[in-house]
């Protein structure tokens, strides 16, 4: 028996390794679509599940026609500017196989592209969210990349986010707060004195099954990042820290639930445990086991109180994406300058090993700076949207439900679903 | 002692139940049915077939008063049911000729109120 040479042996390793993250990071749609779906009422499942599998189509496309050439092609520190449709690029990337990175890439783009259907859900009209996902992974997402991964201005200047809490989250986060804030609160949801109704999700088993199916993912979103396998101990660090964030983000969030309001409940424990995966995103890589838990629990925290307050606000985000996504995406890019140490790959050490602010500056500005263009352009595009095509359904036939309203068919066929919200 | 039984649409449950509050009607039953008036059905479609879905949902509100009560529960139901369009829903006032209270073995208006 004959094997090529270790060279060749290493990037098939390699290659193998990323494809297993790529293939990972793609069924986390599942687990978007399972956990929005189980969040809703039944009415609107068929309705959110659509979305979710027409935007991974629309993200696949619009990432391999534009994103990637404006994301990883040579160009300028805002923008790059070369790959259309991958023509003209090296057939290695990062030491693998384009074609291999594209799929890893693209499946994040559709990550973030995902999270708006959850913020916007059951009451986003279908052709206007057609259109916004590929907007999304063809134009927005490939530009903060760029910033980000594809040598733009923030890499230059040291910015750090290994696995995307800024890149995919932030993005997804704010472009879904953006969304739900223009598409105004569902029927129902606040009554005129102001008060919040509860409009309760229909089936828990399934959205704790898309937790799950979203945890098991996020061991490939952030261990194969690393783009190698090397000796092993980076990927195994990553691993683990990936797990004790999540862990101790599902006890957090429980134990605040139950102090604050009485019982625990199993919805808020969820998203704590998705707030802990989403903030070690950007530091799985540089931090310890030990912040690892610190950085998990303080999200599973945060999400509770953003929560609290986003309703107060009376923005109606009825799975919760901008606490879980957009605020614990940013504390999670913060926690690199706090967290972070410089014997593990980052380019200063982060506050609390030595206290140097260097680093923590610099992700204030990354994160700053990428809220801006995110809010901006998803302003304008979502407002183009609604003057092209429309963005909200009608009253009627909100209070029928998007399943016969847009698609004509239910999600539960042969079972008497009422409804009286 | 009179049965007020009305069929309404579905999410008008929660302002009937403001008027009725706001009218001093605190008892009520409510059942899901389904049903079909002059609003006519809607129109589904499976894998590019047609169907037409004609008995649609409703919410079946029962209440039971004494006389005095009628005329206000009736406008309460009304005032929150009303949408001014096909499908809101009926209203039926009937004779109810006894009412017994299982706990205490109260009958007629006392077991009522």
């Amino acid at each position: 028996m004959e094997i090529g040479n270790t060279t060749d042996f290493t990037q098939g390793l390699n290659t193998v390794w990323v494809l297993l993250g790529a293939f990972l990071v793609f069924f986390m749609q599942a687990g978007f679509g399972m956990v929005e779906a189980g969040f809703i009422r039944a009415k609107n499942t068929c309705n959110i599940l659509t979305k979710n599998f027409l935007d991974f189509c629309m993200a696949s496309l619009g990432f391999f026609l534009i994103g990637y050439a404006l994301m990883f092609g040579n160009g300028n520190g805002f923008t790059g500017l070369k790959g259309w449709c991958l023509f003209g690029l090296d057939p290695i990337a990062n030491g693998i196989p384009l074609y291999a990175f594209w799929l890893f890439q693209a499946a994040f783009c559709g990550a973030a592209a995902t999270i708006v259907a959850g913020g916007m859900a059951e009451r986003m009209r279908f052709p206007a969210y057609l259109i916004y996902s590929f907007l999304i992974s063809a134009f927005i997402y490939p530009v903060v990349g760029h910033w980000i991964w594809g040598g733009g201005w923030l890499s230059k200047m040291g910015f750090a986010d290994f696995a995307g809490s800024t890149v995919v989250h932030t993005v997804g986060g704010f472009a879904a707060l953006v969304g739900t804030s223009m598409l105004k609160p569902r029927e129902g949801k606040y009554a005129i004195d102001g008060k919040s109704n509860v409009i309760a999700g229909h089936n828990i088993p399934l959205a704790s099954l898309g937790v799950f199916i979203l945890w098991l993912g996020w061991f490939g979103f952030n261990a194969s990042s690393t783009l190698s396998v090397g000796n092993g101990s980076l990927i195994g660090r990553i691993a683990i820290n990936t797990n004790l964030a999540a862990a101790i983000g599902g006890i957090v969030a429980m134990a605040t639930v139950w102090k604050r309001f009485g019982k625990p409940d199993l919805s808020m424990a969820m998203n704590g445990a998705l707030a802990g995966l989403v903030a070690i995103t950007a530091p799985c890589a540089y931090v310890e086991p030990w912040a690892a838990l610190v950085i998990g629990a303080t999200a599973g925290y945060i999400v509770i109180r953003g929560v609290e307050l986003i309703d107060k606000l009376q923005i109606d985000d009825p799975v919760g994406a901008f606490p879980v996504h957009g605020i614990c995406g940013i504390w999670g890019t913060l926690c690199i300058g706090i967290f972070g140490k410089a014997s593990l790959g980052l380019a200063n050490n982060g506050f609390v090993y030595g206290g140097n602010p260097m680093q923590l500056g610099i992700q204030i500005v990354g994160s700053v700076s990428t809220i801006a263009f995110v809010v901006v352009s998803m302003s304008i595009v979502f407002k183009l949207i609604d003057l092209a095509v429309g963005l909200r359904i009608d009253r009627e036939e909100e209070l029928k439900g998007l399943d016969i309203g847009e698609h004509g068919m239910e999600a539960y066929g042969g079972f008497q679903i009422f409804s009286t919200m | 002692m009179k049965l007020v039984v009305a069929y309404i649409q579905p999410h008008k449950l929660k302002d009937v139940k403001h008027t009725l509050y706001k009218a001093q009607v605190y008892k009520m039953s409510v059942t899901n049915a389904l049903g079909c008036g002059e609003q006519h059905g809607y129109e589904e479609s499976y894998r590019g077939i047609k169907f037409e879905v004609n008995l649609l949902k409703k919410i079946r509100l029962e209440i039971a008063v004494n006389e005095d009560f009628v005329e206000k529960t009736v406008n309460a139901i009304i005032e929150g049911a009303k949408t001014n369009q096909i499908g809101d829903g009926k209203i039926f006032v009937l004779d109810l000729p006894e009412c017994i209270r299982i706990r205490t073995g109260e009958k007629g208006k006392k077991a009522i109120g």
